[in-house]
C-alpha cells in the first residue's frame, strides 16, 4: 500500500520498479493494519462485521419469538427453556454457557470493529468538507436511511447498552427475577416510555439495516447482474422480517395481548 | 427574465470567503448558464468590479473543466449535463440562484468559483495509465476485446474527471471517479499487466484527499456522464482482490 506506492514515484530508484509481491515484505499484523488503514478496506471489513450482527439480530428475533408459544405441560415459559437451552448447549462435553461466550466474544468483537469503522469513516469523510454547502441540497438519490447512518447507528448502540442493562443484567428493570425470561420481559415492556424507547430504537434499526444490507454487496464488491436485481428486495425483505418482528414485542405486550 | 444571484467570492486560496447578491436583468432563456455569469461579469468589469472567476473550457460537456454548485446540485437541477449545458430555461423570472464552488479539501478553492481538482491528477499518475511497448503501431485487431467488456470499459470512459462526484457526495468521496478510471482501465486486456498495482495506488493517493463512500448513490445523480455506481463495486473488488491474489502466478502486477 503505502509502500508500494513509492515504487513508480519518479525520481526513485530504478531497483524499486521491479515487481514485487505485497506478501514479500509484510507480516499478517501489519497486513490487517494496513488494510483496515485504508478507508476501502475498513469498509470491506464494516459490511463484514455487519453482516454478522445483522445475522445475530436477526436469530435474535426468531429466538424471541418463543414468547409467543404457550407453555408446556410442566408450566415453565418456552422462552425460559430456550434461555436456558442456549447455556446447556453441548453439556457435559463443553462446560455451560460456554459456547454462548464464544458466540458473546465474537459478537462483541464485531460490535466494536464495526463501531470503530463506522465513526472513524464518518469523521474522516466531515472533514474533508470544511466549509458546507449554503444552499439546502436537493437529494436525487441519496435515500433518507443512506443519509442518516450515523445518527441511527448511535440510536441502536444507545439502546443496545439500555437494553443490555434492562433484560441481561436487569440494573434498570425494576421487578427483574435471573432466569425467568418471559416474566422480565412482560414485566418490563408494560411501561410505555420504556415500550416506546424500544420502538423507537428499532425503528432506527431498521432505518439502518435497509440501507447496510443494499449498502453491503457494493462494499464488498458485488458486480454480478443477478445480485443487483434482487439487492433491494433482499434488504427490504430481510428488514421487515426483523423490524415487525422486534416491534411486535412492545406492542403486544402493551395492548396486553400478551400478559 | 430577471434572476438573483448569490455567489460565493473569494480572493484567494487563504482569504476568507463570503456570499455577495447580484442582479442579472435581461438574461435570455437561450443564455446557457455560464453565458449568463459571463454578462453579469462584463456588468462587474464596466462598473470597476473584478469579475467572478469560474472554470470552464469546452462549453459542450467534454472538457470537464466547469462546474458549479447551483442551489445545491453540483452542476444544477438539470441531470446528466455539465454546468456549461444548463440553459436559463431551466430557471424562472425572479429566481434566486445560489452558486457555490466545490466544497472538498481535497479541491481547495483557488479564486471565487474556481478550485484546484489537480488530487485527481494525482489519482491518475498513481495508476491511471497502461505501459506500452513503443515502436511501430501494432496492428488494429491484434489484440481481442469482448464487445461487452468494451462497452463497459468505454461506459467508464465517458468520466470527464470534473469532479461533481466528490461535490455532490454528503462524504466528500472520490470513488466514482476513481472507479471509473479504474474499471475503464482493469476491464480492457491492456490494462492487465499493472492491475492491482493501479487498484492499489490509485486507491491509496484518493485516500489522502477524500471523504469515504458510504454507498448513497448522490454522485451518479450528479455526474454529467451518468457513470454507474457499479463502478464503485469494481473498486471495492479488485482493491480487495489486490491484496491477496498472487502476482507472481497470474502475470498481473
Ligand atoms: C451499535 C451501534 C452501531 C453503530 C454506531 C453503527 C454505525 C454504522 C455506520 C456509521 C454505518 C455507515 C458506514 C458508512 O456510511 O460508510 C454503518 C453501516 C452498516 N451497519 Fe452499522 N452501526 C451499528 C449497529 C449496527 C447493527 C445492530 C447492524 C445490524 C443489525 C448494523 C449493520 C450495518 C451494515 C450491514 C452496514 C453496512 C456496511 C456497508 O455499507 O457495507 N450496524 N453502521
Ligand atoms: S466547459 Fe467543458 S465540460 Fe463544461
Amino acid at each position: 500500500m503505502g509502500m508500494l506506492r513509492g515504487a513508480i514515484v519518479a525520481g526513485d530508484n530504478v531497483t524499486q520498479i521491479r515487481p514485487k509481491a505485497p506478501s514479500d515484505e509484510s507480516t499478517a499484523v501489519s497486513f490487517l493494519l494496513s488494510f483496515y488503514r485504508s478507508q476501502v478496506g475498513r469498509k470491506w471489513i464494516m459490511a463484514l462485521s455487519g453482516v454478522a450482527i445483522v445475522g445475530f439480530v436477526f436469530f435474535h428475533m426468531l429466538g424471541n419469538l418463543h414468547l409467543y408459544e404457550p407453555a408446556g405441560p410442566d408450566g415453565v415459559a418456552r422462552i425460559d427453556e430456550y434461555a436456558e437451552g442456549l447455556r446447556a448447549i453441548g453439556e457435559p462435553i463443553i462446560p455451560r454457557s460456554g459456547l454462548l461466550w464464544v458466540a458473546r466474544i465474537g459478537l462483541l468483537a464485531a460490535f466494536l470493529v464495526h463501531i470503530h469503522a463506522g465513526y472513524s469513516l464518518w469523521w474522516k469523510s466531515r472533514k474533508t468538507r470544511p466549509v458546507r454547502y449554503d444552499a439546502d441540497r436537493t437529494w436525487v438519490t441519496a435515500s433518507f436511511a443512506s443519509r442518516n447512518m450515523v445518527i441511527t447507528g448511535t440510536i441502536v448502540l444507545l439502546f443496545i447498552i439500555y437494553h443490555l442493562a434492562h433484560l441481561t443484567w436487569g440494573t434498570v428493570h425494576d421487578d427483574f427475577i435471573p432466569g425467568e425470561v418471559r416474566h422480565n420481559v412482560i414485566t418490563g415492556l408494560d411501561n410505555p416510555i420504556v415500550a416506546g424507547w424500544y420502538i423507537v430504537a428499532n425503528l432506527a434499526l431498521g432505518l439502518h439495516v435497509l440501507h447496510g444490507i443494499w449498502s453491503m454487496f457494493q462494499s464488498l464488491g458485488s458486480t454480478s447482474p443477478r445480485l443487483a436485481a434482487i439487492r433491494t428486495g433482499l434488504a427490504t425483505g430481510i428488514t421487515a422480517l426483523i423490524v415487525l418482528g422486534n416491534l411486535s414485542f412492545p406492542l403486544l405486550v402493551l395492548t396486553g395481548v400478551v400478559s | 427574465m430577471r434572476v438573483n444571484l448569490r455567489v460565493w467570492r473569494q480572493a484567494g486560496p487563504d482569504a476568507p470567503g463570503g456570499f455577495e447578491t447580484y442582479q442579472a436583468e435581461e438574461v435570455s432563456e437561450e443564455m446557457s448558464f455560464l453565458e449568463m455569469l459571463d454578462m453579469v461579469n462584463e456588468e462587474l468589469v464596466v462598473s470597476g468590479g473584478l469579475p467572478i472567476t469560474f472554470d470552464h473550457d469546452c462549453r459542450e460537456g467534454i472538457c470537464g473543466s466547469c462546474g458549479l454548485m447551483i442551489n445545491g446540485q453540483a452542476h444544477g437541477p438539470q441531470l446528466g449535463t455539465a454546468t456549461c449545458q444548463l440553459h436559463m430555461r431551466t430557471f424562472s423570472d425572479g429566481d434566486t440562484i445560489v452558486i457555490e464552488p466545490w466544497r472538498s479539501s481535497g479541491f481547495p478553492v483557488i479564486q471565487d468559483l474556481a478550485v484546484n481538482r489537480s488530487a485527481f491528477d494525482q489519482i491518475i499518475e498513481a495508476g491511471g495509465f497502461i505501459s506500452v511497448a513503443t515502436g511501430s503501431a501494432p496492428d488494429a485487431n491484434l489484440t481481442l476485446v469482448p464487445k461487452v467488456a468494451a462497452d463497459a470499459a468505454m461506459d467508464a470512459a465517458a468520466c470527464i474527471g470534473c469532479g461533481a462526484c466528490v461535490a455532490a457526495c454528503p462524504n466528500g468521496a472520490a470513488q466514482l471517479f476513481t472507479g471509473a478510471k479504474i474499471t475503464h482501465l482493469n476491464l480492457l486486456p491492456q490494462g492487465q499487466a499493472e492491475r492491482w498495482k493501479r487498484t492499489e495506488q490509485m486507491v491509496d493517493v484518493m485516500d489522502e484527499f477524500f471523504g469515504s463512500c458510504s454507498n448513497m448513490g448522490e454522485c451518479t445523480t450528479a455526474c454529467p456522464k451518468g457513470i454507474p455506481l457499479e463502478v464503485i463495486a469494481e473498486l471495492n473488488r479488485d482493491y480487495v482482490k489486490a491484496q491477496f491474489i498472487n502476482r507472481k502466478l497470474t502475470a498481473q502486477d
